[in-house]
């Protein structure tokens, strides 16, 4: 077995040690959140997948920069992955901090949660992004676009940020406040500990989709040479 | 100073260029009028001020997309662009020359459009007047770069949208605020923010969306 | 359990389900793979014997 595959298993079994053990100290052990009660643990799931999310694109903007500076084609597919699992987090984001929104609040949407507008926004901004990548043929220009694109994605989250605070002034005044996290030392254990899960369960599948996006690369590259 | 000859020659071009052909400007102008009279319609009788404001903010967003989407028209149609990149200027010089044109386009359909505004809806202050001068910036500059890419894209028209609405919602937000708001200034201080930061990472990359 | 307990555990399973999906892709991209070398490798050896 070569590194790169004892790298990934290494990777995967990571993964899944830390997942099983956030999610039971999440369900199981950690302490009851006194205001929020049960609906407080949804916590451990939505925010680490939300940072990992961030921690997803702006990987793919490291490696964008790192495509414009070297000009080696390899970190084209290594940008795209890294957006790629951006946008699986991002749905997943989007999906928990819905279900979250509807415990709290009783309903399924809410403009007034920054974090989840924010996702809607690069959601969509990084959906243009497969858009741009499947409407460009293949080579150092497609993989020029891209990487100019995803670094204007990693600037744009802080920017948007911004204006999606300064929106709330004047679309509508703040009713709902989630009180900021006022963590006892167990339940920032617990949170670290799903973070570093989530953080894990990327890198494991960034390995594997990268692996399976090369392999799929070259198998065409070997068609073109033999037929 | 070279690099601000580059700039003013190719802008001049495109000047020049729709001077003579007259493609862009007319529509954009036709275009602008249209939508406000379409707004009138679509807004019930008991809506409030603010809400014509914000179909104003649609109104520009979709002119400039208007005039974006035909900005390298001209170069695709008669393969100049790769000549041009192959001319001894920097690249970048292209992108400016091509954004001042764009700037140039959207600043004289404002020109028409913010008057019949004040015609059709509500009285025109300068808090609104400076929000769109450095909205202008802002979109002429993002949305150059844009329509430089779609412009290499198949699917061309149809992407530019895509690509250019989720990246000035900032735009739209500072822009509404500021003409809305008591206190426009720290909307305004917002859009130059959004302008200053978005128009050197579009002057820095466009080398890399044009060359190979 | 309360309504509370259902959402979250709701969500809980979303991401599981999300994450299974994803495996179950990977899977139908694998077989593709793997049949894209069975036609290839077939190619490759007819262009030896026809050599």
């Amino acid at each position: 077995m070569s590194l790169r595959n004892n790298r990934a298993v290494l990777l995967a079994a990571a993964a899944s040690v830390l997942l099983v053990a956030g999610l039971a100290l999440a369900l199981l052990w950690a302490p009851q959140d006194a205001d929020q009660g049960f609906s407080q643990r949804i916590f451990y799931v939505h925010v680490p997948i939300a940072l990992t999310a961030y921690a997803c694109f702006a990987w793919g903007a490291w490696k964008a920069l790192r495509l414009l500076w070297t000009r080696e084609p390899r970190y084209d597919l290594e940008s795209y992955t890294a957006v790629h699992m951006g946008v699986i987090f991002g749905i997943l984001t989007l999906v928990t901090g819905s279900i979250w929104a509807k415990i709290s609040w009783g309903v399924w949407w809410t403009w007034s949660e920054r974090q989840l507008t924010l996702f809607l926004v690069l959601f969509l901004f990084y959906c243009a992004y497969f858009m741009l990548r499947f409407s460009v043929e293949s080579g150092p220009r497609r993989a020029n676009l891209s990487a100019v694109y995803a670094l204007f994605g990693v600037v744009l989250i802080p920017v948007s940020f911004l204006a999606i605070r300064l929106a709330e002034r004047f679309i509508h005044p703040v009713v709902f406040t989630r009180d900021g996290p006022q963590m006892s030392g167990s339940m920032f254990l617990v949170f670290c500990i799903c973070l570093a899960a989530m953080l894990a369960l990327f890198a494991s599948l960034y390995t594997n989709e990268l692996a399976g996006k090369r392999l799929d690369a070259r198998l065409r590259e070997l068609r073109e040479a033999l037929e | 100073m070279t690099y601000f000859a580059d700039v003013a020659a190719l802008a001049r071009k495109d000047l020049l260029l729709e001077l003579r052909s007259r493609d862009t400007l007319p529509a954009m102008l036709l275009f602008v009028i249209s939508a406000l009279v379409v707004f009138h319609f679509s807004l019930p009788s008991e809506a409030s001020a603010t809400a014509s404001t914000g179909l104003l903010w649609i109104a520009i967003l979709f002119t400039a997309l208007l005039g974006l989407g035909r900005a390298f028209a001209a170069e695709r149609e008669q393969r100049v662009l790769d000549g041009l990149v192959l001319a001894p200027c920097d690249r970048s010089a292209i992108w400016l020359a091509k954004a001042i044109g764009v700037l140039a386009f959207l600043g004289i359909a404002e020109l028409v459009a913010l008057p019949a505004y004040a015609l059709f809806f509500e009285p025109v202050g300068w808090e609104l007047v400076a929000a769109i001068v450095l909205a202008d910036l802002g979109l002429a500059a993002v949305g150059t770069l844009l329509a430089a890419m779609a412009a290499a894209s198949r699917a061309r028209e149809l992407l530019l949208p895509l690509l250019f609405l989720p990246l000035v919602i900032p735009v739209v937000v500072g822009g509404v605020g500021a003409s809305v708001v008591d206190d426009p200034a720290r909307y305004l201080g917002f859009l130059a923010l959004y302008d200053l930061i978005f128009a050197i990472l579009s002057w820095a990359s466009f080398e890399y969306v044009v060359a190979e | 359990m309360t309504t509370s307990e259902k959402y979250v555990t709701g969500a809980y399973l979303v991401v599981l389900a999300v994450v299974l999906l994803y495996v179950v892709l990977y899977a139908f991209k694998l077989s593709r793979l793997e049949r894209q070398i069975a036609e290839l490798t077939e190619l490759a050896q007819r262009r030896r014997k026809a050599a």
